[in-house]
């Protein structure tokens, strides 16, 4: 019940605001869509947490302790980014940037992209799961050459042609897998691509299909995680799209795509039974970790910045998924969860600062302090929860990561910690200059809604200090799951 | 027995000497019919060869014997080739000895010949010509030796004769590499008889001839000898297509009797009327590649019929 | 497994057949350098996917393919086609040649991925019958030759032909190789398929609108300085 809900109710929102999305309420309403899919969503989380796994039409959907945490986690981030952008937005039209046609456009690819997340998340099917995240792509390519600049168009262009190539990889591979399951399942009815039926009998699955397999979704999921060297869309879809967009692709999207490449993982090492999957995911999120930090250093533009951010925290949990084990996984999902707030809360605020500047070029962006002291504060105390430093979340899952890599792999350390130094020593030195500094931007024509900002990175603090019982009995049971 | 198959051989060389000059007629007169122009008789190369061989012939003051003896070599070489290629029947006494290499080999001493012979008499045109017919030969003859390795992997043999008993052996299997050597193949044909994407048979314009600009300087019964290897030519590589792709109607080994060798030549016939029309609408569908192209035309032969080897690996029937 | 592939020889015949025309195809569209003519061959893709999909259909008994052999004719023979020389057409760009690496250059490059592909899907011989390997092979050298073309192009509409024609590669893997996946799951392809091509055509008039031309070599300032 709760399950349908979660997925029609974005579904009714992109109808509901297909068509009244040029109105003055259409981000109300859209706050408020936002609104009942986190309550059913959150409705959906505490029956799994109490009653366990939930199969439902014809074994068509499944939801488990893994992707209930991640609905709930979109659900949460899609309401912030939400409320977020009704004042963004506002000021992106009061600044001409924008016409009512294309706001309507906005509202409406912003519902359907969380449908087609949810959807992503909840079937069980992984064809559907393809067809899933295909989708998710078509509905942010026309949401990231919204403002239709030639930035834009040009970042929209690289971003369809690269995610469309990659994401045919993927079904390459889901088709090489539906070959193996044949084998086993009979290819009667559409058993066959059922992830828990493929989960029962992965030991008779051949291994050699299925190692050729995840080469293939590897890549092609892999692609629109960011992972290098397929990496070169994100930042520049980032960076060109609005901000909102912005703060759920990386917050969301990211994780949705990791996702599938995780609960392929798990299918195949169980099928072929040697480290193969867990060793690629350790070389590319590894590699990813480390070009983005050297990347990171040569940005000028704001948004590009955190973009490159992002694959290097990708890049960090999908090699913490690597390793594998109850505790790096443990810390790959609460990496997950705080990355998603911090990230999305520092897209927030480095939005409005460049609305204030009149700029997205960080050379422009000077003595936000002085200007919006709340601005300022949230974009210092985001980046320093980004880095790592001690009291967020941030900190203990890169912690976790890091013991279980000196542990497990000692080879990898000085790797992962030359990647976090470079990030740190380049964010930082970027970031100090723009929130302090001396007095250039100009105060925003509508106040901004920076409530969003503060609660994600109160959560991310207190992930940090204290994390509930309930909270870490889930992450337990979905590490777990995830073997 | 011995005599009736130095019959079969002596008359199928006849035969072929007869009709290469019909079937060069023929797809002029094609061309002409789709290109909605009045069409010459079939019979028009008979009447030029009456007419070259009835005239004097004027040789350059500078021509060497090779020169001269250039003409009968190459319509020699040409009936030797008519000989090998099984046209009519595989029980040639003949194509015992030769196999496919030895065709390719024959072919080049013509090449090698004609282009000698147009350098020889020191005109800017004999050797433009010369050189670009070598150049067009250079890369022709790897992508037809692929295209005969191709068919030799299917039925182990790069004999023809034995290339043709062996496809009659299994006639319900169509390899998918065949696909690929013929598309090869055609594109051999059209650049090694001077065809249109590659060289224009009927016109003289400097700038883009390649064989005619080395026949410049012959006259009269060189020239007929000249032109008349040239239509035999064209029906040998005709032949080669028809022995590695359809070789239906051909008689085969073993079987005798003046019933089958009707049968094959009324198939022979057929197969000509149908090769050559449809040579004539790839003539009149494509237009003339410049000459810096043709390299790149030929390479796509070559890996043309490459692929078709490697296609034959992974999808061979057997 | 003899259930599984209960495919009689001249069947297997037929189908290698195809499958080597699907691939001279994939070459031919390499080499071609007309707008026009790509679609054309893409059509022609399209009609080869459709028949080996009815071939598979009524050699094994199952229902579904024809639908899905129909969907194809439907999509790919007739509409994306039809589509897409409309849009050139509104776009002025029919006659668009473009210039690109040399051709044997290419056509060198595509050899090589072919015997890649072949190469990849060798292990998968080992343990299914020799139909099915073949296949995956070829669909596998399908996609990356469509790839090569997206890469080697520079203009916006020829790359999504490339794309376009990667997924029939796609395609023809799930049909030949596996019977076809769901058919369900068919139908939401084919409608990212048809919407994916929707969104581009809209894209392609952004694009003129802003670059006043479609030649994607407009499209490289976003990038490391």
């Amino acid at each position: 019940m709760e399950l349908l809900a979660v997925l029609s109710l974005p579904l009714l929102g992109f109808f509901l605001l297909a068509l009244f999305g040029a109105r003055r309420v259409a981000p109300e309403l859209n706050i408020s869509i936002s609104l009942a899919t986190f309550i059913a969503a959150s409705l959906l989380a505490v029956r799994v947490a109490r009653h366990g796994p939930i199969l439902v039409l014809h074994d068509q959907f499944f939801v488990d302790a893994f992707n209930v945490f991640l609905v709930a986690l979109t659900a949460f981030v899609g309401l912030t980014t939400a409320i977020f952008s009704r004042p963004y937005m506002r000021i992106e039209e009061l600044h001409g940037r924008l016409t009512p046609r294309r706001l309507r456009l906005y509202h409406a690819m912003y519902q359907l992209f969380m449908a087609a997340m949810f959807l992503a998340l909840l079937t069980n099917n992984m064809g559907l799961l393809w067809v899933a995240m295909e989708a998710a792509t078509l509905s942010t390519v026309l949401l990231v050459s919204l403002y239709r600049t030639r930035a834009s168009l040009e970042a929209a262009w690289k971003y369809f042609i690269l995610c469309g190539v990659g994401i045919a990889q993927a079904l390459f591979g889901t088709i090489l897998l539906y070959f193996a399951a044949e084998k086993a399942l009979g290819s009667e009815g559409m058993t066959a691509l059922l992830w828990t039926h493929l989960n029962a009998v992965k030991g008779q699955l051949e291994p050699r299909v299925l190692g050729l397999a995840f080469v293939f979704l590897l890549v092609g999921y892999g692609t629109k995680v960011g992972l290098a060297p397929l990496h070169n869309w994100l930042p520049d879809a980032h960076a060109e799209g609005p901000t909102p967009v912005s703060a759920v692709l990386s917050g969301l999207l990211l994780n949705v795509a990791l996702y599938a490449v995780i609960r392929c993982k798990v299918l195949v090492e169980g099928s072929i039974g040697v480290a193969l999957p867990s060793r690629m995911l350790m070389g590319f999120g590894l590699l990813s970790a480390v070009l983005a930090s050297f990347f990171l250093w040569r940005q000028r533009d704001i948004k590009r910045l955190f973009g490159y951010s992002s694959i290097e925290h990708m890049g960090i949990i999908t090699f913490a998924f690597g390793l594998g084990g109850p505790i790096a996984n443990f810390a790959a999902l609460l990496h997950m969860t705080v990355h998603s707030l911090t990230k999305s809360s520092i897209f927030f605020t480095a939005g409005h600062a460049s609305q204030a500047s009149g700029t997205q070029q960080m050379d422009g962006i000077r003595g936000l302090l002085g200007t919006s002291p709340t601005i300022g504060w949230g974009l210092m105390l985001g980046s320093l929860a980004i880095l790592g430093m001690p009291p967020f979340g941030v900190f203990s899952s890169e912690f976790l990561i890091l013991t279980t890599a000196m542990r497990e792999h000692p080879g990898t350390t000085p790797l992962l910690l030359i990647a976090l130094g470079v990030a740190f020593a380049a964010i930082f030195s970027r970031v100090q200059p723009m929130v302090f500094g001396d007095k250039e931007a100009q105060p925003l024509p509508h106040s901004p809604a920076l409530v969003p900002v503060f609660v994600h990175l109160a959560l991310v603090l207190m992930l940090g200090i204290y994390m509930p019982p309930a909270l870490a009995e889930w992450y337990r049971v979905a590490a777990r799951l995830i073997g | 027995m011995r005599g009736i198959t130095f019959i079969r051989q002596f008359g199928e060389v006849i035969l072929a000497i007869a009709i290469a000059p019909l079937f060069a007629g023929w797809i002029a007169q094609c061309r002409a019919w789709m290109q909605s122009r009045s069409a010459p008789l079939v019979t028009q190369p008979y009447r030029m060869l009456r007419k070259l061989f009835s005239k004097d012939a004027a040789l350059a003051e500078t021509a060497s014997p090779l020169f001269r003896i250039t003409p009968y070599v190459l319509f020699g070489t040409m009936v030797l080739a008519a000989a090998i290629i099984p046209s009519l029947a595989t029980d040639l006494p003949f194509a015992r000895a030769a196999d496919a290499i030895a065709l390719i080999g024959l072919f080049a001493t013509a090449r090698v010949f004609l282009s000698l012979a147009a350098m020889d008499i020191g005109t800017g045109f004999g050797s433009m010509g010369a050189r670009r017919e070598m150049m067009i030969g250079f890369l022709a003859e790897p992508a037809l030796l692929m295209v005969l390795f191709n068919a030799s992997l299917l039925y182990g043999s790069t004999a023809l004769p034995s290339l043709v008993d062996g496809y009659r052996a299994h006639p319900t299997i169509i390899d998918p590499s065949v696909i690929f050597a013929a598309v090869a193949f055609v594109m051999v044909l059209l650049a090694e008889n001077a065809r249109i994407p590659i060289d224009n048979p009927a016109t003289h314009l400097e700038l883009t001839m390649i064989h005619e600009a080395m026949l410049l300087e012959y006259s009269a019964r060189h020239l007929a000898l000249v032109e008349w290897a040239s239509y035999l030519k064209l029906f040998n590589y005709a032949c080669i297509g028809f022995a590695l792709f359809v070789p239906w109607g051909i008689a085969i080994h073993g079987s005798d009797g003046g019933g089958v060798l009707a049968l094959s030549i009324v198939a022979l016939l057929g197969k000509l009327v149908v090769a050559g029309s449809a040579l004539a609408l790839i003539e009149t569908l494509s237009a003339k590649l410049r000459i810096f192209r043709a390299p790149e035309f030929l390479a796509m032969a070559f890996l043309l019929a490459v692929l078709g080897l490697l296609v034959h690996l992974l999808l061979g029937v057997r | 497994m003899h259930l599984l592939h209960p495919f009689t020889v001249p069947v297997i015949n037929v189908l290698n057949l195809l499958a080597a025309c699907l691939l001279l195809l994939s070459f031919a569209m390499l080499s071609r350098r007309r707008t026009q003519r790509l679609i054309t061959l893409f059509a022609w893709q399209g009609g080869i996917l459709c028949l080996s999909t009815s071939l598979v259909a009524y050699s094994s008994g199952l229902h579904e393919l024809y639908y899905s052999a129909a969907l194809t004719l439907l999509l790919k023979v007739i509409t994306l086609p039809l589509i897409l020389r409309r849009l050139i057409y509104r776009l002025g760009a029919e006659w668009d040649s473009e210039t690109m690496v040399n051709i044997p250059v290419t056509m060198l490059a595509g050899l090589m991925l072919v015997i890649f592909a072949f190469g990849l899907a060798q292990p998968i011989s080992m343990m299914a019958t020799t139909i099915t390997r073949n296949m995956l092979g070829i669909a596998l050298a399908v996609i990356l030759l469509s790839f090569l073309m997206m890469i080697t192009r520079r203009k916006a509409v020829t790359q999504v032909i490339g794309f376009l024609a990667m997924e029939n590669g796609l395609f023809f893997a799930a049909t030949s190789a596996t019977y076809g996946m769901p058919m369900v799951i068919e139908l939401g392809i084919a409608l990212d398929v048809l919407v994916g091509v929707f969104i581009l055509g809209l894209f392609f008039f952004q694009i003129r609108e802003q670059f006043e031309s479609l030649d994607l070599r407009n499209m490289e300032n976003l990038k490391e300085e």
